[in-house]
């Protein structure tokens, strides 16, 4: 079947495309999005993780055909057109929380969607909300740690203030 | 590149550790080498500063804008590029390694790009990441390799300033004559320096490290900001024109061949290019026989895999079972094994003790499940071989997929890919071997996928143990007598898999006046292999867990025990006992031993050397009472145990650290692995098969279970850099076993815990 896609405000045709077909492989191999990660396969360890109308959602399980009309939000579509980033990628990376950084862009699409609605967390607000995400190397207390950093930062962008 | 024995890797842990490793997994695979001379010069492990024209030797055969004294760096009118040769897998080395010759050159880093090295083993020696040797092995080369630079840059500026040499400095990516007030940048001097004869070893200053800029500083990794982008960078992110995505089905059980196959049927599936099978190369340790399918998306090819039906020839497969291992060992933990240390008088010692403990120890396999599933893009085009591959020995996977490919090594090319994860699991390159097969098949370029659960069950394993312990004290309280029989597997049923067999190094040889190592193989077919801190990894849980056994037995206090134990500072084998101490004192200090605790809280402490890293550990724990049973893996009914981990404090003394973020972020990232694999990793087996492939039987530690994680170092000034991404697992084990026993009086003695009823709050 033939179905498009809404990503990251632009829309794709996929002319051709088993509607079964996870939308983590729809992005990797076919919109060549490789930002979004293969983990395991069966929604375990987050590695996929993408915003779907700014909801995470595990990529590896759900079929490309259910998206619908909704928004597709990955890892490329955070930072600014000009690719100014994010106050979460401004925070993972000025904390250095990556070590080999496989997880991460799925651990931070989750925080998204953690600040997208609840933009000043508690710390069992950010575990629970990252409890689904595995990061192999146990980046964890620093990944809690940039969660706290870019809301902060958040709300004082909302507020005027730097 | 000479092809010799595998010898050259073992020197290589010598010359750095002084001792072999327990590891012998790094020599387990054919190895791509350099003859000892020439690896001694390209590494400079031995003689220091002397190996400067080796490293570059091609220096300054033409006239170029471009500067490059060496495989190292380059200046020319882009800027200073430096180039990192080992594989980055989360350890840090992509950034770690480049602020060694920055520091050196006296270069701003903000003016630095930091690239992969090409894989070449001719201008970088070995070009690996294992054994946490990255640090150790080239801190002096890229000094130099940095040093070097600097000098010639200095003497293009001397020349065109006319002036002489000494009077002038440098800084931040400049050569300045502050008596003249002048200054030129590195980019500007770049094209001058870059016709300079080489400098003799004698006109290279290093540093005085007191005058570092950069190293013991903070820096973030240099592929930060593409990683949070999301963009390309890791193996199975690779693509190519053309390109087709492959899956290989291999027998469930090791050791099985194909008998037949539905290939027709999967060839008709949609989007499937090819299926075919393969015959394997006869090294387990390359290419295992299988099915290969061949698709327009990964996608189609793995549903065309679940369609495949295959007929396997399990006559010599794997017939592995964890469960009857576990009895077997039981049943001979009594006997005696054969010799690997016998100091003193063992049995006199135990017939005079006034007290004595004992316990029988286990630990199950468990899985390196790096993230990043096994991956491999190959293309075969007019007999060269092209791979892009996360593999952390590229030398070694370039030496193998020739061999399966049937061509010259120099026909194939490797592009070194950022690793999801290491581990260990990438020292091995099968799925590098499954790939360069394939694409040769099919003839069009191919990306291999391993699925999650082809990850796990084609694994090289941590092997599982057993160690009866036995010990004694005397009437002071003294520990006099140490006996282990270790319970290991074997493939041949003579030498000890990878990271199972135990050393006259092993703690506390050296350390206490009469002690006996006996070991005993169990016949095993699955492959087991280098995992994070080989041997010390579970070897630390057993003998810092029975030492507090010891130390209980005599009424006496855990820390006092171990610090009597270690000793005067002296060298014991490889060991300092000074840095040893240092670190167990630093940890005791910094978690407050001895203060009062609330009811059923307890701290626990751990000491192990591994990979020249001396790390102690004190774990602060809470345990809940037994609640309703519960069967384990081995169908015991066990009461379930509620388990607060709060706080891990580690100290650690590598020497003087490279990068403090990398280094703070490896021993967190260490503890927190280790607690998560003691808690409930395992990995177990049924005729030959593995039992559990993703994540949902294999559960690894999530961030609400994370405990806080304190990080002190110790830097006496006295010791060169050491490597940091094994040594900081051991400990974590029996630390927080120690610290259940002093909260609860609940002595742990499986791995994982959760098989004794533990589980994190």
């Amino acid at each position: 079947m033939s179905l498009n896609l809404k990503v990251n405000g632009a829309i794709h045709s996929l002319p051709e495309i088993d509607p079964q077909t996870p939308l983590l492989w729809v992005l990797r191999d076919n919109l060549g999005l490789v930002g979004t990660k293969y983990g395991c396969g069966l929604s375990q360890c987050g590695a996929c993780t993408v915003l779907l109308d700014g909801k995470s959602t595990k990529s590896c399980m759900f079929p490309v055909a259910s998206v619908g009309d909704s928004e597709v939000t990955t890892i490329e579509g955070l930072a600014s057109p000009k690719g100014e980033l994010n106050a979460l990628q401004k925070a993972w990376v000025d904390l250095d929380v990556a070590q080999c950084g496989y997880c991460q862009s799925g651990q931070i699409m989750a925080a998204e969607s953690l600040l997208r609605t609840n933009p000043n967390p508690k710390d069992e607000e950010i575990d629970s909300a990252m409890a689904s995400n595995i990061c192999r190397c146990g980046t964890y207390l620093r990944i809690r740690q940039a969660v706290k950093t870019a809301a902060k930062q958040n709300l004082s962008d909302d507020m005027g203030g730097e | 590149m000479t092809s010799l024995s595998y010898a050259g890797i073992n020197e290589l842990a010598e010359a750095v550790n002084g001792q072999r490793l327990h590891n012998s997994a790094l020599d387990e695979f054919r190895v791509v080498k350099l003859d000892r001379r020439q690896f001694l010069k390209l590494t400079g492990v031995v003689g220091g500063g002397l190996m400067l024209a080796s490293v570059a030797p091609k220096a300054q055969a033409q006239e170029s804008a471009t500067f490059q004294p060496n495989g190292y760096l380059k200046i020319d009118s882009e800027g200073i590029q430096i180039f990192a040769k080992n594989p980055e897998i989360g350890q840090g080395v992509k950034t770690s390694l480049p602020m060694i010759v920055a520091e050196e050159l006296d270069a701003s880093w903000s003016d630095v790009q930091v690239l992969q090295a090409p894989i070449d083993t001719g201008t970088y020696g070995f070009q690996f990441a294992g054994g946490s040797m990255s640090i150790p092995t080239n801190y002096a080369p890229l000094r130099n390799a940095g040093a070097t630079a600097r000098s010639m840059l200095i003497q293009a500026a001397a020349n065109k300033w006319s002036v002489d040499k000494t009077t002038l400095a440098t800084r931040d990516s400049h050569v300045v004559d502050s008596a003249n007030g002048r200054k030129l940048s590195y980019v500007e001097l770049a094209s001058d320096a870059a016709g300079l004869p080489m400098p003799s070893a004698g006109d290279v200053a290093l540093k005085d490290p007191k005058q570092f800029r950069l190293l013991g500083t903070r820096l973030t990794g240099v592929d930060n900001e593409a990683i949070v982008k999301g963009e390309p960078l890791f193996g199975i992110d690779q693509s190519l024109p053309g390109l087709k995505y492959a899956v290989y089905q291999k027998c469930p059980a090791i050791g099985g061949t194909v008998s037949s196959a539905n290939l027709a049927d999967v060839k008709k599936m949609p989007g499937v290019v090819d299926a075919f099978v393969l015959d394997g190369n006869g090294s387990a340790m390359e290419l295992l026989p299988g099915v290969a399918i061949v698709a327009d998306s990964t996608w189609e090819a793995m549903q065309a895999k679940k369609a495949l039906q295959v007929e396997w020839d399990e006559s010599n497969a794997s017939k592995d079972n964890w469960n009857q291992a576990s009895i077997e060992a039981d049943q001979l933990r009594l006997e005696s094994g054969q010799r690997v240390v016998n100091e003193g008088d063992v049995d006199a010692a135990f017939e005079s003790g006034a007290g004595t403990a004992s316990g029988f120890y286990k630990y199950h396999f468990v899985s390196h499940a790096p993230l990043e599933p096994q991956n491999c893009t190959a293309s075969f085009k007019d007999g060269a071989l092209e791979l892009w591959a996360p593999t952390q020995t590229p030398p070694q996977a370039i030496g193998s997929a020739a061999r399966v490919a049937g061509v010259a090594p120099n026909k194939v090319t490797l592009n070194q890919m950022r690793c999801g994860g290491g581990f260990g699991r990438r020292l091995y390159n099968d799925f590098v071997c499954e790939a360069a097969a394939i694409a040769k098949h099919v003839g069009v370029p191919i990306k291999l996928q391993w699925t999650r659960e082809d990850d796990i069950a084609y694994d090289l394993f941590r092997a599982g143990g057993f160690h009866q312990m036995d010990g004694s004290v005397d009437a002071e309280g003294k520990i006099t007598g140490w006996r282990d029989h270790f319970i290991t597997f074997s493939a041949d049923g003579n030498r000890p898999v990878s990271g199972g067999s135990l050393s006259r190094g092993v703690f506390p040889h050296g350390l206490i006046p009469n002690m006996r190592v006996e070991q005993t193989s169990l016949k095993w077919t699955n492959r087991c292999a280098a995992w994070r801190a080989p041997g010390s990894n579970v070897f630390a849980f057993v003998v810092q867990s029975f030492l507090h056994e010891l130390a209980d037995a005599a009424n006496r206090d855990h820390l006092e025990v171990l610090l009597e134990v270690l000793g005067d500072p002296r060298q014991v084998g490889g060991m300092n006992t000074g840095r040893a101490s240092g670190v167990v004192k630093l940890a005791a200090e910094k978690a407050g031993w001895g203060r009062k605790l609330p009811e059923g809280h307890g701290l626990g402490v751990a000491f192990y050397f591994s990979h020249q890293g001396y790390v102690a550990q004190v774990a602060q724990v809470s345990v809940g009472e037994p609640e309703g049973a519960r069967q384990n893996r081995s169908g015991e009914s066990v009461p379930r145990r509620k388990l607060n981990v709060h706080k891990i404090t580690a100290a650690t003394d590598v020497g003087p650290l490279i990068n403090l973020s990398g280094s703070e972020n490896q021993v967190q990232g260490s503890v927190i692995d280790g607690l998560s694999t003691m808690m409930d990793l395992s990995v177990t087996f049924e005729n030959g098969r593995v039992q559990e492939t993703n994540f949902d039987r294999y559960q690894m530690l999530r961030m609400p279970s994370t405990p806080e994680v304190g990080v002190h170092f110790i830097d006496t000034g006295e010791f060169p850099p050491t490597g940091l991404g094994e040594p900081a697992f051991p400990p974590v084990a029996p630390a927080v076993c120690n610290a259940i026993f002093a909260a609860s009086g609940h002595r742990v003695r499986t791995l994982p815990i959760s098989e004794e009823g533990f589980y994190l709050a």
